[in-house]
Formats: C-alpha cells, sequence, structure tokens
C-alpha cells in the first residue's frame, strides 16, 4: 500500500530533531530554571501488553479487518466505528475523552512504535520498557529515577517523584528517593508507636529512609483527601492529581494499570478490552479534572511493554506481539497528531509473519519528554538515563514552547 | 544461630519451642520434612475442582435460562453474581485453609516449598473463571509432589484444570483437527468462511516454556513457541456442552476432535506420539533439560538464600536437579548443603505472605474466621492466590518494601499488638520468635514500651523480624 501521508511529515520530523535538540543543549540551563520545576510528568504504564491495533485501529489499512477480523474497529461513521484521528488511523469508540483532547490539541497519538526488546516475555518486557536499556537485565534502576538526579532544579529529592502503590515499579527504582503511595488509606496509626519505630530503625537506613518517606506522604496525602474514589484505576489517578497539587509535592508520577493481556475472547467495539479501555480513559479525566491548574504544564505518557499479533489467534483473541501503540496527552503536549512511519499490514511487511513492524523507537519518545517538557540536558540523557541508544534519537516538537 | 536460620529462613517462623526443636540438628530436623506429599495441616474439608467447577457450569445454565427469559444485560449482571457466589465461598475456604496450615504446620520447611512452587506454577484468582479455582491447584497438583519428581509436578500442574483456564488452553484448536475440519466441511465450497476463525491460542505453551521450564533465555524460538501450542492443542476439561460435551466435568480431558494430528518438532527433537502422549512426551524432555535445572535453581536460591543468588549455590542445586533427574529431595539436601545458605545475617525482606505467617506462628494463633485472612493479604498488599501475572509475585526485596507498604504493615502490627496484647510476655516472644536474632536495642523497645500491645507491634516491626 502507499505510504500514508503523515509518514513523509514524521521522517521530516525526524532530521528536524536532530537540529533541534542540538540548539536547546547549546542553550544555558540558567534560562530553564523559572519553568524547570514547573512542568508536570505522569507516566502511565499498561501491564500486560496492550493491543495497539484495537486501541488505535488503522481502518484505512486494507489488510487490518482481514487480519483483525471479529476484533477489527470499524472505520469512523459505522456503528461502534472507530473515533477519527485522519484518514488511516482513529482511536477506539471507548477512548471518548482521548478523542476530545486530541480535537483540543492536547494528544499526541503514536503508532508502530516499540520499546528496544524483540522478545515476547511480558517481564523481559516490562523490564526492558523500565531500566532503559536495551536489554532486559543488567540495570537494578529504571529511567526515570536516573532522570530524577537529573532534573536541572534541585529540590528536596525524596519530593520530586511519587509511585502510586505500595512498592516502587523498577521504572522509578534508584539511587534518587521517590515516594510510594496506595490509595488505600492507612488511618489510626499511632504517632508514639511511630517515633518509637523511628528509634528501634535509627541503626538501620534502609528501614529509617521508609518509614520517614512513609510518614512524610501520609501527611501530604491527609491535606488532600481521598474520600469517594470509584473506581481502582481512577483512585490511583486522582491519588496522583491530588499529591501533585498539594504544596511541595511530587513533579513526577507514576501509575500503572494491569489487565491488558487479552489472549481470548478479547471483544472488538464492546467487551472486555473495550471494558479497559472506557476505565483508562475515565481515569485519564479525573487525573486532568483533578490536577486543574496544573494541566496546562502537564503531559502524561502511556505505554506499554509491547503490541500484539497482527492476526487474532484460535480463541477471539491475540498473542503477544511488537509494535503497538503510545499516547502523550495533556495541556503542555503539542497534540492533534498521529506520528507513525506506518509499516502496513501485509504480510511481507510484518515482523516474523506475525506482528506490527515497529519504526520508532520508544525511547525517542522518552527523550523528548525528559528534554523538552522536564528540561534535562541532552548529554546526560544520552549518557545516563538511556545509554546505548544512539539509534534511538529524541523526537522533536512534542512539548509546546 | 543455625536453629535460627533453618526456622526462620527455610521454614515460615518460629513457632514456641520450634528453636528448640531444631537446635540440635538443624539440617536433618529441615530434611526430615520434605519427603513425600504435604497435605494441608488442617483436616477442613475442600471441595475438590471437579465439584467447584460443577458449581460454575450450573451457574452458566442458569445464565441461558435467564437469557432467554429477561433482557440480556439483567441476566449477564445476575450471572457475574451468580459465578461469583457459586466461587466465592470456595475461595474464602481455600484461604483460610491456607493460613491455618501455615501457623499450625510442625512441616514448615514443606510447606514453604509449597508455597515457592505454587508462586512458580501461578494462576490467579482475578481471572473469573480462576477465581474458586486457585486453591485446588495448590492442594491437588502442587502438596502431592512437593516431595517427589519434578516431572510428576509439571505435569500435574499443566494438567490442572486451573492452569489450563488460566491460561486459556481449552479452546485452542488445531488447524487440521478433527473439529476444525467438520466446521469447514459444514459450511461447503464457495460460502463465506466460517465466522470463528479456528486456531491455538499460545499462551500456555509459551508460559511452560518461559515461566515454568527453561526460563526466558533457556534457548527456545518462537517456532518453538507455536509448534507446542499446537502439541498441546487438546489438552482441555471435561464437561462442555453440545460439540463440546464429554470427559468428567472439571477434571483434565483429552479432547482429540481439537488436537492438532501428525508429528511437531519443538527444540529439534520430532515427537511423533499420539494424543495427549505427545505433549506429556514434551513436558518430561523438557523437565530434563539442563536450562530447566538452572532455572529452577536459580529461583530456589533466590527465595531461600538471597536476592542476587550466588552463582556457587546455583551451580551446585542445578547439578544435584540433573544428576537426580529432578528428584525434588535430592535438589532441596544440596540447597540445605550449600554454605551460602548459612551465613548469619538475614538477606530477604519478608513478603507480605512471609510477614503474616510469621506472626501468627510467634504468637501461636491460627485464624478462626476467612475475612481475617481476606481483609489482612487486602491491606498488605498480597490478596491471596492474586499475583495478577502467571509470573507469580515477584521474590526480591525492591518489590516489597515501598514506603507506604511498611506503613500498612506498622498499621496491621499494631492491630495485631492491641488484640493479643493479653497473655503475652514481649520478651519471652521475642527470645521465642527470634532467638538470637533479637538485637538488644529491640529488647529495650520492647522493655521500654507503654503497653505489651505496643511491645508486639515493635517486635513484628524490628528490622530482624521483617527479614529473615
Amino acid at each position: 500500500m502507499p505510504r500514508l501521508f503523515q509518514v513523509n511529515a514524521a521522517r521530516r520530523r525526524f532530521l528536524l530533531g536532530a537540529g533541534a535538540l542540538a540548539a536547546s543543549a547549546a542553550i544555558p540551563q540558567v534560562l530553564f530554571a523559572h519553568t524547570g520545576g514547573s512542568s508536570r510528568l505522569v507516566v502511565v504504564i499498561l501491564r500486560g501488553a496492550l493491543d495497539g491495533l484495537a486501541a488505535v485501529p488503522p481502518y484505512g489499512d486494507p489488510d487490518y479487518a482481514s487480519l483483525h477480523r471479529e476484533l477489527a474497529i470499524a472505520a469512523p461513521g459505522n456503528a461502534d466505528g472507530a473515533l477519527a484521528l485522519n484518514n488511516t488511523f482513529g482511536l477506539h469508540p471507548a477512548l471518548s475523552y482521548l478523542h476530545e483532547r486530541f480535537a483540543a490539541g492536547e494528544l499526541i497519538v503514536f503508532s508502530a512504535v516499540a520499546s528496544p526488546y524483540r522478545d515476547r516475555s511480558h517481564f523481559d518486557g516490562q523490564n526492558v520498557l523500565e531500566n532503559g536499556l536495551a536489554k532486559p537485565i543488567g540495570s537494578a534502576d529504571g529511567w526515570l529515577n536516573r532522570a530524577l538526579a537529573a532534573l536541572p532544579v534541585a529540590g528536596r529529592a525524596a519530593d520530586r517523584a511519587v509511585a502510586i502503590s505500595q512498592n516502587v515499579p523498577l521504572i522509578l527504582r534508584g539511587e534518587a528517593a521517590v515516594m510510594s503511595k496506595s490509595p488505600q488509606a492507612t488511618p489510626d496509626v499511632d504517632e508514639d508507636l511511630l517515633a518509637r519505630l523511628a528509634d528501634l530503625y535509627s541503626k538501620d537506613d534502609w528501614f529509617s529512609a521508609r518509614l520517614s518517606e512513609a510518614v512524610q506522604t501520609d501527611k501530604m496525602v491527609d491535606g488532600a483527601g481521598r474520600a469517594g474514589y470509584p473506581d481502582r484505576v481512577t483512585a490511583v489517578a486522582r491519588m496522583a492529581a491530588n499529591l501533585m497539587r498539594s504544596e511541595g509535592g511530587p513533579e513526577i508520577a507514576v501509575i500503572e494499570a494491569g489487565g491488558w493481556d487479552t489472549h481470548a475472547n478479547q471483544g472488538g467495539a464492546k467487551g472486555i478490552l473495550s471494558t479497559r479501555l472506557a476505565g483508562l480513559d475515565k481515569a485519564l479525566k479525573s487525573l486532568a479534572d483533578e490536577l486543574g491548574p496544573l494541566w496546562p504544564q502537564t503531559a502524561v505518557l502511556i505505554v506499554t511493554e509491547f503490541g500484539r499479533t497482527a492476526a487474532i489467534n484460535g480463541t477471539r483473541g491475540t498473542d503477544h506481539g511488537t509494535g503497538g501503540c503510545a499516547f502523550l496527552v495533556g495541556g503542555a503536549v503539542r497534540g492533534g497528531q498521529v506520528i507513525a512511519d506506518w509499516p502496513g499490514l501485509r504480510r511481507a511487511a510484518l515482523l516474523d509473519n506475525r506482528d506490527l513492524k515497529p519504526t520508532l523507537d520508544l525511547r525517542s519518545v522518552f527523550k523528548a519528554v525528559l528534554d523538552e517538557h522536564m528540561h534535562v540536558d541532552a548529554n546526560t540523557l544520552a549518557k545516563r538515563v538511556f545509554p546505548d541508544s544512539s539509534g534511538a534519537r529524541p523526537l522533536a516538537g512534542l512539548i509546546r514552547a | 544461630m543455625q536453629a535460627e536460620i533453618a526456622v526462620l529462613r527455610f521454614g515460615l517462623g518460629a513457632r514456641p519451642g520450634e528453636l528448640a526443636d531444631a537446635a540440635g540438628e538443624p539440617r536433618a530436623w529441615l530434611m526430615s520434612q520434605v519427603k513425600g506429599a504435604a497435605p494441608l495441616a488442617v483436616s477442613t474439608p475442600l471441595a475438590a475442582s471437579d465439584q467447584i467447577f460443577a458449581g460454575l457450569l450450573a451457574a452458566r445454565d442458569e445464565r441461558q435460562k435467564m437469557k432467554q427469559e429477561s433482557s440480556a444485560a439483567a441476566a449477564d449482571a445476575k450471572v457475574v453474581n451468580a459465578v461469583r457466589e457459586a466461587y466465592q465461598p470456595h475461595y474464602r475456604a481455600q484461604v483460610l485453609a491456607r493460613a491455618q496450615s501455615a501457623a499450625l504446620t510442625a512441616r514448615p520447611f514443606a510447606e514453604r516449598l509449597v508455597h515457592f512452587w505454587s508462586n512458580h506454577f501461578a494462576v490467579s484468582a482475578d481471572k473469573g473463571v480462576v477465581f474458586g479455582l486457585a486453591g485446588t491447584l495448590e492442594n491437588e497438583a502442587i502438596r502431592p509432589h512437593v516431595g517427589g519428581r519434578f516431572v510428576d509436578l509439571l505435569t500435574a500442574v499443566e494438567q490442572h484444570p486451573a492452569m489450563i483456564a488460566f491460561l486459556d488452553n481449552q479452546y485452542s484448536v488445531g488447524r487440521d483437527s478433527a473439529a476444525a475440519h467438520l466446521a469447514s466441511r459444514r459450511l461447503g465450497p464457495g460460502l463465506d468462511a466460517p465466522k470463528r476463525q479456528f486456531g491455538i491460542n499460545e499462551n500456555l505453551a509459551r508460559e511452560i516454556l518461559e515461566l515454568h521450564t527453561l526460563g526466558v533465555n533457556g534457548g527456545y524460538s518462537q517456532a518453538d513457541v507455536t509448534s507446542f501450542a499446537q502439541v498441546i492443542t487438546g489438552w482441555s476439561i471435561g464437561g462442555g456442552r453440545g460439540r463440546l460435551a464429554g470427559g468428567v466435568p472439571g477434571r483434565f480431558y483429552f479432547r482429540d476432535n481439537l488436537h492438532q494430528p501428525g508429528p511437531k518438532v519443538v527444540l529439534g527433537k520430532t515427537y511423533t506420539e499420539q494424543g495427549v502422549r505427545q505433549g506429556e512426551a514434551v513436558l518430561a524432555d523438557l523437565a530434563r533439560r539442563p536450562e530447566t535445572a538452572r532455572f529452577i535453581a536459580t529461583k530456589l536460591v533466590r527465595h531461600f538464600i538471597a536476592d542476587d543468588p550466588p552463582p556457587a549455590a546455583v551451580d551446585r542445586v542445578a547439578r544435584a536437579f540433573l544428576k537426580s533427574g529432578g528428584d525434588l529431595p535430592q535438589v532441596y539436601a544440596a540447597l540445605i548443603g550449600s554454605p551460602e545458605a548459612w551465613e548469619t545475617d538475614a538477606r530477604k525482606f519478608k513478603t507480605p505472605e512471609d510477614f503474616v505467617f510469621s506472626t501468627l506462628r510467634a504468637l501461636n494463633v491460627s485464624p478462626g474466621q476467612p475475612e481475617e485472612v481476606v481483609r489482612t493479604f487486602d491491606l498488605l498488599g498480597q490478596r491471596q492466590f492474586t499475583p495478577g501475572s502467571p509470573a507469580g509475585w515477584p521474590d526480591t526485596s525492591k518489590s516489597w518494601d515501598g514506603s507506604d507498604a511498611l506503613m500498612h504493615r506498622v498499621l496491621w502490627a499494631s492491630r495485631v499488638g492491641a488484640k493479643y496484647e493479653s497473655g503475652v510476655e514481649p520478651a519471652d516472644l521475642a527470645a521465642s520468635s527470634l532467638g538470637a536474632y533479637a538485637r538488644p536495642e529491640t529488647l529495650t523497645a520492647l522493655r521500654r514500651a507503654t503497653t505489651s500491645g505496643q511491645a508486639v507491634a515493635l517486635l513484628l516491626m524490628s528490622p530482624e523480624f521483617q527479614r529473615r
């Protein structure tokens, strides 16, 4: 099939990227000092491998419907059809809020994108997504933690990032201290007991660091309130927003959502995956609503470990694949774009005869967001945050100037 | 410290008197526990998987009836409830029995091994069809084989209905199977392709290779995954309706009409066996491979010794696995025989499960009601049988050591302290549960506590109780 219009646009953007990067690296960091610290970043990790061909249906590709069969999303204008992005791509009909953001110029949709991982294990795939390397092992810390250490404005390190979870996922693990907080309340812990524990832990750095972080975060949340959460992902999103809005709250939050591993009875416009997507859409709306005045300076990056097979399997689902989709949404995002160097779904174009071939490295997106939005300098990004990533040059123009 | 290590690191935490029991010959004390099956240490009768599954099928039949009588949406809602209602008492009974067994067993090393294998062969109760069955995999497939041969354990697990259902194998269909042929013949030439495409689902085959045997770097390819998935087409559960009728409801059932016929190549070897034997032959070979020995050894050493498994210990355990043909007591003996296991610093931060079970044992109490156990694990972030992924719960400290998680432990410990404060002398409790592990500053903190409930909470939250 002929290559699509936005392919060329994306190609040009690659070229622009290199120049734009050089320019920003040359500007002294002090120029960013007034904005540094005001940007907010939320990373949403969809664990289990979201089917990119369902979330971002390439309805204009002539092979899509025959491969995805009853799971395919119809073209816009049909019953339960896709929400149009352009002549080729749409959004799953359950993603109505994201579609509004696209129309408002606040959403970039990526397709045919993947981390550098090329096998099909969830667990290794998630490791690569989070460790920022080209391979699943070799790093006990995550790229977002390494980026934290390089944020231009110094602050109290423990305040700068939070994982909305009881424990810290790999992406945020590392030397820089981070908080973790789950929506489940821990009320009524006796102050006297906490003081005694602090004393008991005084010779054990590992325990004393965690206890003081926990006490600090707990106070922050008490101020932010936590009543009336409707469901888990929304609860998690609202807690992230509330923490970020609180006095001295974190600039970076990581949220996780599971349940995307749709091997059987995935459903099309309706069904299991549709319900999950609607939950995600709602959670993102809650996040934006709760962030309120912070939304214009916020970027939300939504990623998954890999895509799923182009063809459906024998149980009306999809198996583990490679290329998939990603989203960048927020008031700070230069949205309204689809970025996809689309390889097509002809059999010969598929990776290993089965998967959408990735044409964009997710690290090119991560680098662009950390550079343009969080003002991490390019040299640190290339050397420390994403070592061995010279093949993944940062995109440019993802964030509003 | 040898008795402490045996009881706290290899066992589930010390009950009163247990450190003394292990003191003479700690290694022999451990080895005496591992031979043969390890049934639940409680006499509560639990329903078997086939009975539970029959309840699920009955709930589904009810759905069909309701769909004819009322609106589809109303019927769907009722059925979800009906399935939950059919399953819920079983889930709760399994969770309670598991906690009671962990609290009371006189073979805590065998019990920990059961938990280890249950997590190695993880199924997750948050998948609807697995909810009431999750605990049956542990009780029916793992407990009988924990002291036997790995190949028997592996085969029992992969043929257990909970595993088949969790990884979607019951509907995986060979393209050249009798069922696929029948479907295409019925349509006849020139008609549209069948609406339902027949084919394989590679989920179970992939996870057997990646998570149960060889490990992710075990040298298999995508072609091996696909071919192995063809091999195990037909591995299903009895009790379907219509054309899928057959077999005993809720038991493993090989559906020959779904099976992809003919020889297949997996990892370079051609398997010519017929029917279910073909898959069993692949499993038998997988169970013997050096990659499997190394993968299992690495996980055992990580679980029992340290997050970063000492290579010498891994080598020793892997060699014992290969040499014995996967005879598990010999594998466990190699683990216990590793000097790295007996170094005195406790290196593993307890999971919520470890923390709860060791608390029950330290206090010499056994939970009486399922709610107590269910709520505790919800609070601490390890709802029983719900790792969410087929990789099981993570087994390294970093996955459990968030500051928020610590605060939840403090909250629970303070509630436990308040509940059990009467009749507990904190210094005695420290001696019976930690022995020589108890640090002087912890003993001082216990003496200075304002109530014995607060002392219990401090003991449970002390660094030495939180590690094993």
